[in-house]
Parts: C-alpha cells; sequence; structure tokens
C-alpha cells in the first residue's frame, strides 16, 4: 500500500506543478525576457567602517570594469548590472548582505569583499544560499581550504604567496634578522605564520613578532619592543590609522632605522607626500600593482588606468590628493573579467546554472596578460580556487615608488591544501 | 629596550593621551553636570573639530603653522555653532528629558558621522603640525665613570607632543578660572546646583543650556584640533574618545572639574603604560573594571559630591 500512496503522491504533485507552470503568466513572461534581462552581480562593498577607503576605490574599479564589460556586449549578449550593498566592512552585517543578495535581489552572483574577517563572516552563507561568491580579498583562507566550494578569488593573489615570493628578495638584499609588525587578526596572523616560515627557509630569522590590534589609533608604545639587532622592519598594518603608523615608526627611529620593508597596505589611499613620510626615502615595499606608472608601463595598464580614472601617481585624476587602493582594486577589474569568462564558457543563462558557472571557473588556468588582465598573467588553481601571479617590490625613491623587483609566478607557488572540486555543491 | 626607558616612553606617550581625554572629558562633564544630558554624539563634535581643522589646515594650504592656529580658532567654534543648533532643534524641544535626550543624541551621532562619509569622505587625513621637532631623550646609566649619560635607540618625543600636553594643561587651569571667577561661571554653577532656584533668580537657564552644550562641544573640537597632526581625522575618530570619556567621568563624578582631570591622568597613563608593558586589551580592561569597582564602591566618583 504505502508504494501505491507514494506514486499518488507524486503523481499529484507533477501535476499540480505542470498546472502551475503553464497557467503562470509569470513564468511566460520571464522565459521570453530571460535572453535580454540583465545579469546581476551583487557586489559587497566596504562602503563604511574601516575598510571604507578601499570600498571607495573597489566601487570605481567595479563600475569601470562593468562600463568597459557592457561596453563591449556584455556577458552572453546580455548587459551587466552591479548591486552595490554595504557591509560596513563588519562580518554580521557582511553574512546579511549576501543573503540579501539571494533573497531579495536575486543576484547571480556574488562578489567583491576585501577584509578578510568579512569573508570568513560571509562565506557560509554564500555556501548556503548556494551563491557563487567572488572575494578579491588577499587572504589565504580561500586557499586554505576553510570556506566551501562556492567560494572563489579568481582575481587577486593570496597573502601566503606574497610574502613567500618576498622573503628570498628580504633575505638577500636587506637582512636575514627580521622583526614583524602586523595586524592582530587573520589578514596579520598570514603574514606572520607565512612569512615567518620562508624567511626561516632562506636562513634568516624573526626576532620579535609585533601584533597591534586593528584598531588601536596610536603606535609608539609598541615599538620599543624592536629588538635593537633587528636588521630588517617588516611592517603591515591596515585601517584609518596607517598614516599614523607609518608617522610614528619614522619618529621613533629618527635617523638610525633599520632596513624597512612593508606592505604597501600600511600606506594604501595614503598620498606619499603626506607631511611626516619623508623618511620613508630609501625604504622598500610590497606592491600587489605598481601605484607609479613605471618606466615600461604596459598599454594594459595605461588603459586600466584611464578607464577607472586613475593619473601615473596612482591618484584620482579629478583630484590628486584622492589617492588610489592601487595594489588590490585592479583585483575587481579582474575578478569581473574571469566572471565573464566563466560566464560565457557555462553558457550561463540563471540562477541554474550557477554550478556550470563555478566548474567553469574551476577548468580555467592560464590567464595571459591583457586588457582583462593588466596587473600581469596569472595561473589559476582550480583545486584551490585562488589564484597566482606576479609580486612587485619597489623603492621609495623621490618620493616615488619605484620599482626594483618583480617575481616570477613559480616563486608564489606552493602546495595545495585543499581540493575543493573534490566537495559536493 | 631597557625598562627605564621604556617607561619613560611609555610615561610621554600616556601623557599626550591623557591630555586630550581631560578636555574631552572635560566636555562631557560639564554637560551633563549642568544640564544633566548624557551626550553620547559627544565624540562627534570631536570628530567635526578634527575635520574642520584638516579643512582649514587644506584651504589656507600655505605655512602648517598659519593653518594650524587657524583651525585651533575655528574649528571649535564651528563644533559650538553646530552644538547650539542641535541643542535649539532638538534638545529643547524634548524638554532635556534624560532618557530622550539619550536616544536624540544618539541620532545626532549618526547624521553627524554619516555627514562626515559623504562629505568628508572614507580616507584619514593628515593635518601638518605646526612644528615637529623629534627630540632624543638621553637616559642615564651607572658606567665605568660612574653616572654617564646615554641616548637609547628609540626613546625620543616630538616638540609637538610636548606643546599638546602644555596646551592642555593651559586650557584646564583657564577653564577652572573661569568656571570659579567668572560671571558666566557662576551662572553655569548656580545652574548646575539648582535649576529652579536659578530660574527664579532671572537666569535664563535656557540659553545657558545652549552655551554650555556649546562649550562642551567647543572643548571637545579643541582636544581634536590638537591631536590630529598626531592622528589623522577620520569620519569614524569619536567612538574611542567617546568610550574613554565615559569612563572618565563615571570615575572622576559627574560634573566634578577635578575629579575629571584626574581621572582623565588616571586612565590616559594607565592605559600608555599598561599596554606598553602588557597588552592593549589589559588596559581596557582595567579601567572598565575600574569603572565597576567606582561604581559600586563610590557611585559618585572620586571626586563627586553625594546627591542630597
Amino acid at each position: 500500500m504505502p508504494k501505491l500512496m507514494t506514486s499518488r503522491r507524486s503523481l499529484l504533485k507533477g501535476a499540480a506543478a505542470g498546472g502551475l507552470l503553464t497557467a503562470s503568466p509569470l513564468v511566460a513572461r520571464f522565459a521570453s525576457a530571460q535572453s535580454s534581462a540583465p545579469i546581476k552581480i551583487g557586489f559587497q562593498q566596504h562602503a563604511t567602517g574601516i575598510g571604507a577607503a578601499y570600498g571607495r576605490w573597489y566601487g570605481r574599479t567595479t563600475d569601470a570594469a562593468v562600463k568597459a564589460i557592457n561596453e563591449a556586449g556584455g556577458i552572453n549578449g546580455r548587459p551587466v548590472e552591479i548591486i552595490a550593498e554595504d557591509d560596513g566592512t563588519d562580518p554580521k552585517r557582511g553574512a546579511e548582505v549576501v543573503e540579501k543578495f539571494a533573497n531579495q535581489h536575486g543576484t547571480d552572483v556574488a562578489f567583491g569583499t576585501l577584509f578578510s574577517h568579512v569573508v570568513y563572516g560571509s562565506a557560509p552563507a554564500a555556501g548556503e544560499q548556494k551563491m557563487p561568491y567572488f572575494v578579491v580579498s588577499e587572504g589565504h583562507h580561500v586557499a586554505s581550504g576553510k570556506l566551501n566550494r562556492y567560494t572563489l578569488q579568481p582575481g587577486i593573489t593570496d597573502v601566503k604567496s606574497q610574502v613567500q615570493a618576498m622573503a628570498p628578495y628580504v633575505s638577500e638584499n636587506l637582512g636575514k634578522k627580521v622583526t614583524m609588525i602586523f595586524p592582530d587578526f587573520a589578514f596579520g596572523h598570514d603574514h606572520r605564520d607565512f612569512f615567518t616560515a620562508a624567511i626561516e627557509a632562506q636562513g634568516g630569522e624573526v626576532l620579535e613578532h609585533i601584533a597591534i590590534p586593528p584598531t588601536e589609533t596610536s603606535f609608539t608604545k609598541y615599538f620599543p619592543k624592536i629588538p635593537r639587532d633587528t636588521e630588517v622592519l617588516y611592517h603591515v598594518m591596515v585601517g584609518p590609522a596607517v598614516l599614523t603608523f607609518v608617522k610614528e615608526l619614522g619618529e621613533f627611529f629618527g635617523p638610525s632605522s633599520p632596513e624597512i620593508f612593508g606592505f604597501i597596505d600600511s600606506l594604501e589611499a595614503v598620498d606619499l607626500s603626506s607631511p611626516g613620510l619623508e623618511f620613508l626615502e630609501g625604504t622598500y615595499f610590497w606592491e600587489g600593482n605598481p601605484r607609479y606608472a613605471q618606466a615600461d608601463q604596459t598599454s594594459f595598464d595605461k588603459n586600466f588606468r584611464a578607464a577607472v580614472g586613475v593619473d601615473e601617481n596612482g591618484a584620482s585624476v579629478s583630484d590628486p590628493a584622492d589617492v588610489s587602493t592601487y595594489a588590490h582594486m585592479f583585483g575587481c577589474w579582474e575578478t569581473l573579467h574571469v566572471i565573464k569568462a566563466g560566464m560565457e564558457a557555462a553558457d550561463y543563462q540563471g540562477p541554474q546554472d550557477r554550478q556550470k558557472l563555478i566548474e567553469a571557473v574551476e577548468a580555467m588556468s592560464d590567464m595571459a596578460e591583457s586588457d582583462a588582465h593588466p596587473q600581469g598573467p596569472k595561473v589559476f588553481n582550480g583545486k584551490t580556487h585562488q589564484v597566482f601571479g606576479k609580486q612587485y617590490i619597489s623603492r621609495v625613491e623621490g618620493g616615488k615608488l619605484l620599482r626594483v623587483h618583480a617575481t616570477s609566478i613559480e616563486d608564489t607557488l606552493y602546495p595545495d591544501e585543499v581540493d575543493y572540486t573534490t566537495m559536493t555543491f | 629596550m631597557e625598562f627605564g626607558p621604556h617607561l619613560l616612553l611609555a610615561t610621554l606617550e600616556g601623557a599626550v593621551g591623557a591630555a586630550v581625554l581631560a578636555l574631552t572629558a572635560l566636555g562631557l562633564s560639564l554637560v551633563f553636570g549642568v544640564m544633566r544630558v548624557v551626550n553620547v554624539a559627544h565624540g562627534e563634535f570631536y570628530m567635526l573639530g578634527a575635520v574642520v581643522a584638516w579643512f582649514v589646515a587644506s584651504t589656507l594650504g600655505s605655512a602648517p603653522a598659519t593653518g594650524f592656529v587657524a583651525a585651533l580658532l575655528i574649528a571649535p567654534v564651528c563644533a559650538a555653532v553646530v552644538a547650539m543648533a542641535a541643542d535649539r532643534l532638538v534638545l529643547k524641544r524634548l524638554h532635556y528629558d534624560p532618557e530622550a535626550t539619550i536616544v536624540a543624541t544618539i541620532g545626532i551621532l549618526y547624521i553627524m558621522q554619516q555627514t562626515a562619509l559623504m562629505g568628508f569622505g572614507p580616507e584619514a587625513r593628515p593635518v601638518a603640525p605646526p612644528f615637529n621637532t623629534r627630540i632624543a631623550l638621553p637616559w642615564v646609566e651607572w658606567g665605568e665613570n660612574g653616572l654617564a649619560l646615554f641616548y637609547p635607540w628609540g626613546l625620543s618625543t616630538t616638540s609637538y607632543k610636548l606643546f599638546v600636553i602644555a596646551a592642555a594643561a593651559a586650557i584646564l587651569i583657564g577653564f577652572a578660572l573661569f568656571l570659579s571667577r567668572s560671571r558666566f561661571g557662576l551662572i553655569m554653577r548656580a545652574t548646575q546646583l539648582d535649576r529652579e532656584t536659578a530660574l527664579a533668580f532671572g537666569i535664563p537657564v535656557e540659553r545657558v543650556y545652549s552655551l554650555v552644550f556649546g562649550l562642551g562641544a567647543a572643548l571637545a573640537a579643541f582636544a581634536a584640533v590638537l591631536i590630529v597632526p598626531i592622528q589623522q581625522a577620520h569620519y569614524l575618530m569619536g567612538a574611542d574618545p567617546l568610550l574613554l570619556s565615559f569612563i572618565v567621568v563615571i570615575i572622576g563624578g559627574l560634573g566634578s572639574l577635578r575629579g575629571t582631570v584626574v581621572a582623565a591622568l588616571l586612565i590616559g597613563m594607565s592605559d600608555g603604560i599598561i599596554s606598553v608593558f602588557f597588552s592593549p586589551t589589559l588596559a581596557k580592561i582595567l579601567a572598565t573594571l575600574l569603572v565597576a569597582l567606582v561604581l559600586v564602591f563610590r557611585p559618585q566618583g572620586l571626586y563627586g559630591k553625594k546627591r542630597a
């Protein structure tokens, strides 16, 4: 008897569903409009909170990329529409934004998160909503395997590969005894763990780790912990107080400082000619993408700057004091082009094709340097959902950042820690 | 760094923090003492001071000193005008009801913060200090030839940081004199003591309220102009001083000038020193613990008077 019951029920259900489908005028209308309806990309933007300076430039880059994509015919013949939501640079709000994209805006994918704690907070929501989530964060969280199959980072490299590629240069040219200063949260801990291991592999050592709370506004009190025999000071800081941090560093050392190697994060959106930064002359920075147009600038970088509205000093063309987050924001541009390439490869039609989209992106590998990838050539690892690319080291000379070293992509590779492709959708 | 120089450095850093905190907390304490209004938007007047300072300094451009002096004069006035407008438009209409004004000032907080985000932007913007010489500090050491001076690595301060401490002290002393010697000081104290009687004696209490609210905001703005060459103007910078001001005002005793200064020194210095030798989190924990202890054992604060 139960067998009969089941089949009758499913029959009824099927009939009801079929009836609904044919009876509903809505479905018919959507089906006919499907080919021309815009592809909606939810943009999780740090419009307020400690990431707001990044959020603004991520916004400008995203708008420029979408304009470029639409002018070239959109994706699969459909225009792209960005739906931006502010997450306040807050993990809890971030998860709500992802849910809002899925349930309220009905976006096709979500994209754009930078701060690693917001990625950590939002990725589970993306997994639950089965929403492809393209982060532009540089955190190692994607490749570490801690997230899920729906979260990918195809447009910007991760901290682990960045610091690993820096260590040989630092130990060969600057010194082997390093003291590290970093923000006390996931992103800073990535720096701490991976650089310490990488410099030890080069025969160097880290004398002291100095963790600073990300909300700190005054820094001089931390600097006495820097050991006297430090040869290289490695600094990375984020948030609105970065300029204070770098200025106080200069005031602390005065004329007798060790070599200083910093991640440009410590000075993103900050004018190098700000008062108090003169001491940076001769110090070194990692740059994800050189802020100042270099002598051998590619046409791709030139076009990218023109599209976003950035001059050769990395500032807004309309206001030279409005300095961009140039070392990171190319990630938005490249990620949107990867989404376009993925959707075209998967012949993406609507949310029912989200899995096909992820599989299409996972199948990508080489990405040539081009207008779609102005920062440089990249290699995507479909198993770890992480892209790898060149890293740059610049030296401050005459108040500008001059590129002195570019790593190869091979310098940045490390063994896989996860295979997301084996996880179910 | 050895213990001695390290402690000296921590003390200097703590003193700068304490000086600025004393001014900010004084504004909060004044407003509460006279008006019985808990001004949650106090930190935003601090932020406003910093933002106006940046605006003035960058508009005048030329020499850092001119811009800074102009900011020192203009920013407190701007903050005072905004505060007085808020008082007239909002607080007065709520009849200074304690609960309603808390909610209203939370609203003012958000309005000011978001206006700053829209108009000023999300970046931290610097103001050049009028003068900023690095002063390396010597330390004594018992060497082979008896006591000897030497200059430890990193033991230094800047002339501007010393100026901040001096300027804050001068304002505090000036304010104490103003409160005890001037006619308006007398009127404020009268209003604080007993609103009804003051009214009966012909004191225009509502005008006094407006002025006090403006004065409180001006003090916060002044503190911000002092700090902005060290830290930058940012639209979220009001949160920290607000929290610390509340802690200071609770520990010192609401409405007590002396208590506010003593508590600001205590909190500012301990924050500087504890966060150097232990961790900044521990400094915050201890400050909060102190608040709890004060509330339990001396609810009126260290220097507050018991209410009859």
